[in-house]
């Protein structure tokens, strides 16, 4: 743990700070998670959908290796070309070879967090590659040169003011209205679909009996992405995979409605392959790029594996309270909020705080809301019991060495009763420590003459 | 009948009559009240701390105490979830791991017992006020017992009951959280202090002691007129 890494304390302080933000994020979070309720209420039998998802992705996981080399024989059998990646830097790089070899100057890219994972932008850009993100979201972002603060709504945290202002910025055309600054953006996006020499879309789940590439979407740039360009590069993590279309429509029957509280997306796309002879359009080359980027290892661990269940359906970082409170940059790291906190910390060459795992209040309200039943507090827990056995936390240790003493305990309780009952003495000397910044906003009660004492008095029952 | 009282460290040093409105409610119940001796911390504090090596000892404490009691009564989702995980603190060859087991599935978080053991019992109890109630998140969540709490409150005479606009939203105390990250902390406690205040009640109630110190203690420093009542304050109608 180097001192470069993220400080998500400091970072949290700063997005607290930012009123502006705040609000913009609380009206959008608010509106994103009542879609997802209302969608899931009106689902009877989302219980059913939610336990044959997951037994989908757990027998899927327990045979990854073997459903990954169906996967790349399918493809391979459709035309398209399967690529392994170990860590991000071996996939970017794989992703620019692909391009370069196919002479690749212009590329429109659909939404994948996974791109984001491997730090694909820069990497083209870095080889002379421009590259040109089409999700309206991303194109916000990319455009304001930040980084996606949600993995589902990247440009969750930007308000359609904002958005205006820099249209007009960097666009020289703008609007206040939303319908028109759309019209905008696909203007501007239409001359780059037409020109571009290669499209790179994600994968939201691959079928390994027919080859196929699965991508939901709304507003169809991920398909104009995958089928006008000459060239198409998928980029999916391996556990993303499943073995057959049933398997993959149990996914589809509570992703949507978990993201976005649809029943179906706008567009659904099964990709198989490149081109055939005879066919009139589709991609002359497709290729698959699998990254595993630390996800074998989390694979064999016993706990946390049932973090590579997660959909991406973001309905963990919709009802986190920390995640409502500061949004998804202040985590430093791709993926914030629950699912954010555990995978962040597993993936190799993790970002953000090595800490993050603390920075939860275990309201369980993530757990509820996944689909994919992950237990999300208690995968933080198993991190946390791993980050503690390297720290010394003093303050933790001696008091659950004191409560093995009840003497002990009672008497400093009695103590602290006489000393400073309602903490302010030491709040006071020290109005900087984790003591006086919790009472900045708090008045404690104050300690009490004990409980035992007054049930003594209490003349019911008595000493067992 | 008897029920051992589990009395949570917060309970017992800082918000005593939570434990007195716990022992009237058995009585009025018609179960006899113990108190045994020896009872410190559940460990709970420790254990998110990510140490459960020192929370093995202190649930070793609490199985001695409390493993000849007919029943195991605690005022606290959050305290009843951590014994409920003692077993799992031993190995499997551990004769602990058995012994905490059968203490575990004895002990219930006060609701439950009321509901699941005792058949939800009338209680007579009567509280003319304006309320609302904090679904704590250990209680509603981790416990799944947020449905025994609305049930005997349903049954408390006089108390009209305001719904806030999020009922199960943390409120942003989570033990050492709130001492690592204390402005965050206090950013989501924020939160629901307004809901609370937008309820426009004299009261807010909940299952969990630290969810009503973390409110109670925001509440006294702004100054508002609304009290914290623990459902066993509630239940004994001391307030009546």
């Amino acid at each position: 743990m180097s001192a470069a890494k993220h400080d998500f304390a400091k970072a949290a302080a700063k997005a607290l700070d930012d009123r502006e933000s705040r609000a913009i994020l609380d009206r959008a979070i608010f509106h994103i998670d009542v879609l997802r309720q209302r969608s899931v209420k009106a689902m009877p039998d989302f219980a059913e959908r939610r336990a044959r998802a997951v037994a989908v992705r757990e027998k899927t996981l327990a045979r990854l290796p073997e459903l990954l080399e169906t996967l790349e024989a399918r493809v391979t059998a459709a035309g398209g070309r399967v690529h392994y990646a170990e860590d991000a830097a071996q996939a970017a790089a794989t992703v620019t070879d692909i391009l370069t070899a196919a002479g690749a100057k212009l590329v429109v890219k659909g939404k994948s967090m996974v791109s984001e994972e491997i730090g694909l932008n820069d990497a083209l850009a870095a080889a002379g590659i421009e590259a040109v993100e089409t999700d309206l979201g991303e194109y916000i972002i990319q455009l304001a040169g930040q980084r996606p603060s949600h993995i589902l709504a990247p440009a969750l945290h930007v308000s359609k003011e904002q958005v205006s202002a820099l249209f007009q910025e960097k666009l020289g055309r703008t609007s206040a209205d939303i319908p028109e600054m759309t019209r905008i953006a696909r203007d501007s996006l239409r001359e780059k679909f037409l020109a571009a020499d290669a499209g790179i879309t994600g994968c939201n789940i691959a079928v390994a009996r027919t080859g196929t590439v699965t991508v939901l979407e709304n507003e169809g740039n991920i398909r104009f992405s995958a089928s006008c360009p000459p060239v198409h590069v998928a980029l999916m993590t391996l556990e993303k995979v499943v073995e057959t279309l049933a398997d993959a429509a149990a996914i589809l029957d509570i992703l949507p409605p978990s993201a976005t509280g649809q029943t179906l997306p706008v567009h659904l796309s099964f990709f198989t392959g490149a081109r055939r002879d005879g066919e009139r359009d589709g991609p002359r080359e497709m290729h698959l790029v699998v990254v595993d980027n630390g996800r074998s290892a989390v694979l064999a661990d016993p706990v946390l594996r049932d973090i590579l269940r997660c959909i991406r359906c973001g309905a963990c970082l919709n009802v986190c309270p920390v995640y409502q409170a500061v949004g998804g940059h202040a985590y430093g790291s791709v993926y914030p909020g629950p699912m954010g906190s555990v995978l962040s910390s597993v993936l190799a060459g993790g970002e953000g705080d090595p800490r993050q795992p603390f920075a939860c209040t275990h309201c369980a309200a993530c757990a509820g809301a996944c689909p994919a039943g992950i237990d999300h507090p208690a995968l933080l827990q198993e991190l946390r019991r791993r980050l503690a056995a390297t720290e010394p936390d003093p303050a933790a240790r001696a008091f659950a060495a004191l409560a093995r003493h009840p003497w002990l305990f009672d008497g400093l309780a009695a103590v602290a009763r006489t000393v400073d009952p309602r903490l302010t003495k030491t709040a006071a000397l020290a109005p900087d420590s984790p003591v006086g910044r919790f009472l900045r906003g708090r008045r404690f009660p104050g300690l009490a003459r004990p409980f035992a004492r007054r049930f003594r008095k209490m003349g019911q029952g008595g000493k067992s | 009948m008897d029920a051992f009282l589990f009395i949570p460290c917060l309970v017992a040093h800082v918000m005593p009559q939570v434990g007195e409105a716990t022992a009237r409610v058995l009585a009025r119940a018609g179960v006899t009240p113990r108190l045994p001796d020896g009872q410190t911390c559940c460990g709970q504090f420790a254990y998110k701390r990510g140490l459960p090596e020192a929370v093995r000892p202190l649930a070793r404490r609490f199985v001695e105490i409390f493993e000849d009691a007919p029943a195991v009564v605690g005022p606290s989702g959050s305290c009843v979830a951590m014994v409920r995980r003692y077993p799992e603190l031993f190995d499997a060859d551990d004769p602990f791991r058995r012994r905490a087991g059968r203490v575990a599935a004895k002990t219930y978080e006060l609701g439950e017992y009321l509901v699941d053991v005792l058949g939800c019992p009338d209680l007579g109890a009567r509280l003319p006020l304006r309320a609302t109630l904090h679904a704590s998140c250990q209680t509603t969540r981790v416990l799944g017992v947020g449905g025994h709490t609305e049930r005997l409150l349903a049954g408390v005479a006089d108390l009209i009951l305001t719904p806030l606009p999020h009922p199960e939203r943390c409120c942003g105390f989570g033990g050492g959280f709130s001492v690592d990250y204390p402005e965050l902390s206090q950013a989501i406690l924020d939160k629901k202090i307004e809901d609370i205040l937008a309820a426009d009640v004299a009261a807010v109630i909940a299952a969990e002691p630290s969810c009503l110190l973390n409110i109670g203690s925001a509440l006294a420093r702004r100054g508002a007129a609304v009290r914290t009542l623990h459902l066993a304050e509630v239940l004994a109608g001391e307030a009546a």
